[in-house]
């Protein structure tokens, strides 16, 4: 029943009848008849951000935290300049996002005019898709598209540009279609022939490993779901990358951390010395590999990817495996137990022994201090008194990082978002907003390094705006602190531009944005602090004044393999001892 | 602290190792690709090979079905195998694409370009450029008394030879159109 609106009204129609609860933007020429429909109404809830790179952070925020598509609304020219490092980071990281800038009208495109610029162009290689639409029928139709390419497939973000003429014009309104009904489809059930193989592959090995990342989240509830069933009735054990934390429990007995640059040593030790080297939805990046030409050089290798495009990218494999996790790991399991459940006990029982070598060397202790904050030491208790809330954590780009990848656990999936393939710094802070919009009575805390957390700090006024007790937990070195480490590490201690000299005072930051500040520079009040913290109910900056050298370790150093990782100071002499040869 | 073991002035600090374990050999392959001739798609074909560092040798593009909408794209590239397979994959990533044949590997195939070679000369040169062009089947397209333009069909190769011939006998211009092909029998 197709009806006849305003392009403006269009956007909104679709947007409801895409079940859109939340859009996050910034008005401006461009888009004011949409901003117009959108004061009309009251099923959409509008969050005005402070800078459009925040509206797409908050956006990938939202659809990380709830599987659902993320939307921003940003004006044309600068605001939709300003959303290219959101819609590259959602492209990098695979989030569905869908973003709709508006546009100069149609008779204008091409002159120059006040806020225009060429946004399809611009964004053409960091969305999955983009559309100008050139009339308001088309409109609906594309709408509708955008969430569907964003959605199906491998995610990612798609961006609709809307001129103004188009939204003032009235034109047909398309309901929102099947899914079916759209050509874009890419398969999500791999071939049994080659599934079969590699399960024949897994019940002979001898040292296997799963090796998971972000698709296994991305493939929704299910797909974790499966992956823990999996795990546990083959019994090998199970790494993740830092995008796919969460989809097996970190307190699973399977679990041996975080792979990769800042891995875990016995995560790391594993992946090079396996034999059958599964993975699943995660993509071969180079913080995970390392040196190539070394990486793994005695396994087998399988590679579950929803995109063709990821097989064989970087790495050989000798299982090429296209589909959907969830799919892929459902046929898997039925194989596998239909053929018997069968596997090599006796050889994944030495495996494990081997594993449990490794994990006594413990390669995440550090050297604590009573007179100073240890990055780590906070962390350690942050993850002791929040674990048992309703917890979900972002965070910016550095070494706080790493540190909380390494030292926060994660149950489950949909409860840690962070810039993994772009790197933004910046990102922790609006994506925490897009997190607390999603889980209103959640605890959301983001954990930032403060020269990050500045790149967006103008957030604050749209957290204290919309009451929304979002947690800055920055941990403070007053230096840029994994630029840093590298240039002690790789640039003979020359600290180029790597700190701060005019930093401001945090709690009187806080203050003047209207919310809560606290610092904390002693270990014996660290939780004391971080209790008022979570007991205020609205935003805090927590100001965590901490060590200003401390290195990020264990580390896969520059050009290395995956066993010739640094372990640093971070380990007891014995255990450097247990390490052997792996220590530079 | 330790400082890791790189020499002075050694260059090799990034993290990034990424030679390849693959072949090395450089083969050329033609990809036939099928678009929704819609705005911008062949931006998003040429932006993928500038982008990802991928090579064009030739690239034809013209829509081949217009109630459907649809345009044919062939274009002429070379790599190792592993980066053949990535274009394609990555081609195949690309929303508005139907369809990528690799008809190199696929079967045998047809390539056909057409050149518009345009000689000028007189004398010995004009009459040997009109024997050469008769040999190789290229029509005469225009003519001035001191100037023709030949219009030849063929392969790549034959096409290249043709214009290395006409050089020392006058070629002042040469428009190519790049390749066009398609698979061989039904189907």
């Amino acid at each position: 029943m197709a009806r006849q609106m305003t392009g403006a009204k269009m956007v909104v129609q679709a947007l409801k009848d895409q079940g859109v609860d939340t859009v996050f933007g910034y008005p401006g020429g461009a888009v004011l008849p949409i901003y117009d429909e959108i004061f009309q109404q009251n099923d959409i809830k509008h969050v005005l951000v402070r800078h459009e790179q925040g509206a797409i952070h908050a956006a990938e925020g939202y659809a990380r935290s709830t599987g659902k598509p993320g939307v921003a609304l940003v004006t044309s020219g600068p605001g939709a300049t300003n959303a290219v490092t959101g819609l590259t980071d959602a492209l990098l990281d695979s989030i569905p996002i869908i973003v709709l800038s508006g546009q100069v009208p149609t008779f204008m495109i091409g002159t120059d005019g006040f806020q225009e610029a060429d946004t399809v162009g611009i964004t053409r290689p960091c969305t999955k898709h983009n559309w100008l639409v050139q009339d308001t029928d088309d409109l609906s139709r594309l709408m509708h598209a955008a969430f569907h390419v964003a959605t199906t497939g491998r995610p990612g973000p798609v961006l609709v540009d809307i001129p103004k003429d188009v939204q003032f014009a009235t034109g047909t309104y398309h309901p929102k279609p099947k899914s079916s009904d759209f050509r874009y489809q890419p398969p999500l059930k791999a071939d049994t022939e080659e599934l079969t193989e590699l399960v024949a592959a897994l019940e002979v090995a001898k040292r296997p490993v799963f090796y998971t990342g972000g698709g296994v989240i991305n493939s929704g509830p299910a797909a974790s779901q499966l992956l823990r069933e999996l795990v546990e009735a083959t019994g090998a054990p199970i790494t993740s990358t830092l995008m796919g934390l969460g989809a097996y429990p970190a307190s699973g007995e399977k679990w041996l951390g975080m792979l990769g640059m800042h891995g875990l040593y016995e995560a790391n030790m594993a992946m090079h010395d396996c034999d059958l080297m599964i993975n699943i939805g995660a993509r071969f990046d180079d913080r995970i590999t390392g040196r190539t030409d070394a990486f793994s050089p005695n396994s087998r290798k399988a590679h579950i990817d929803i995109d063709p495009s990821s097989i064989n990218k970087v790495i050989h494999v000798d299982f090429p495996i296209v589909g959907d996790v969830a799919h892929v790991l459902e046929d898997m399991l039925r194989i596998w137990k239909a053929r018997g459940r069968k596997m090599n006990r006796e050889a994944l029982a030495k495996w494990w022994q081997k594993i449990d070598g490794w994990r006594e060397v413990k390669c995440l202790t550090y050297k604590n201090s009573d007179k100073i904050i240890k990055p780590q030491y906070a962390l350690e208790r942050l993850e002791a008194l929040t674990k048992d809330h309703d917890r979900y954590i972002t965070t910016e780009v550095g070494q706080h990082q790493m540190w909380a990848a390494q030292f926060l656990g994660f149950e489950d999936p949909n409860r840690w978002m962070t810039s993994g393939g772009l790197g933004t710094m910046g990102y922790g802070f609006p994506a925490s907003i897009g997190v607390q919009m999603a889980h209103p009575d959640a605890l959301v805390i983001n954990v930032a390094g403060e020269a990050s957390w500045l790149m967006n700090m103008q957030e604050m006024g749209t957290a204290v705006q919309y009451r929304l007790p979002v947690k800055q937990f920055i941990l403070n070195n007053e230096r840029l602190g994994m630029v840093r480490q590298w240039q002690q590490l790789l640039h003979g201690e020359r600290y180029s531009s790597s700190w701060s000299e005019a930093l401001p005072d945090f709690v009187k930051l806080a203050e003047a944005f209207g919310a809560k500040g606290i610092q904390c520079s002693d270990p014996a009040d660290l939780d004391d602090a971080i209790m008022e913290m979570l007991n205020y109910d609205g935003p805090v900056i927590f100001d965590c004044l901490v060590e200003k050298h401390e290195n990020c370790f264990p580390m896969i150093p520059s050009g290395k393999a995956h066993n010739e990782m640094l372990l640093g100071d971070a380990s007891t002499e014995g255990a450097i001892e247990a390490g052997g040869a792996v220590l530079v | 602290m330790n400082a890791l073991k790189i020499k002075k002035g050694s260059n090799s600090h990034s993290a990034y190792n990424l030679r390849s374990t693959f072949s090395d050999v450089i083969e050329q392959h033609t990809l036939a690709v099928v678009v929704d001739n819609e705005a911008g798609v062949l931006a998003r074909v040429i932006g993928l090979f500038s982008g990802r560092g991928y090579n064009i040798e030739s690239l034809t593009v013209a829509e081949v079905d217009h109630t459907g909408k649809r345009s044919r794209i062939t274009i002429v590239t070379r790599g190792t195998p592993q980066v053949i397979e990535q274009i394609k994959a990555q081609l195949g990533r690309i929303i508005p694409v139907h369809q990528v044949n690799d008809l190199t590997v696929e079967g045998p195939s047809v390539e056909r370009e057409l050149a518009l070679i345009k000689v000028e000369g007189a004398g010995d040169h004009r009459v040997e450029a009109l024997r050469l062009a008769d040999i190789f089947r290229a029509k005469v397209v225009d003519s001035t008394l001191t100037s023709f333009v030949f219009e030849l069909t063929g392969t790549p190769d034959k096409i290249d030879a043709f214009a290395e011939l006409m050089r020392p006998l006058g070629l002042v211009e040469l428009a190519r159109t790049g390749v066009a092909a398609l698979s061989r029998g039904d189907s």
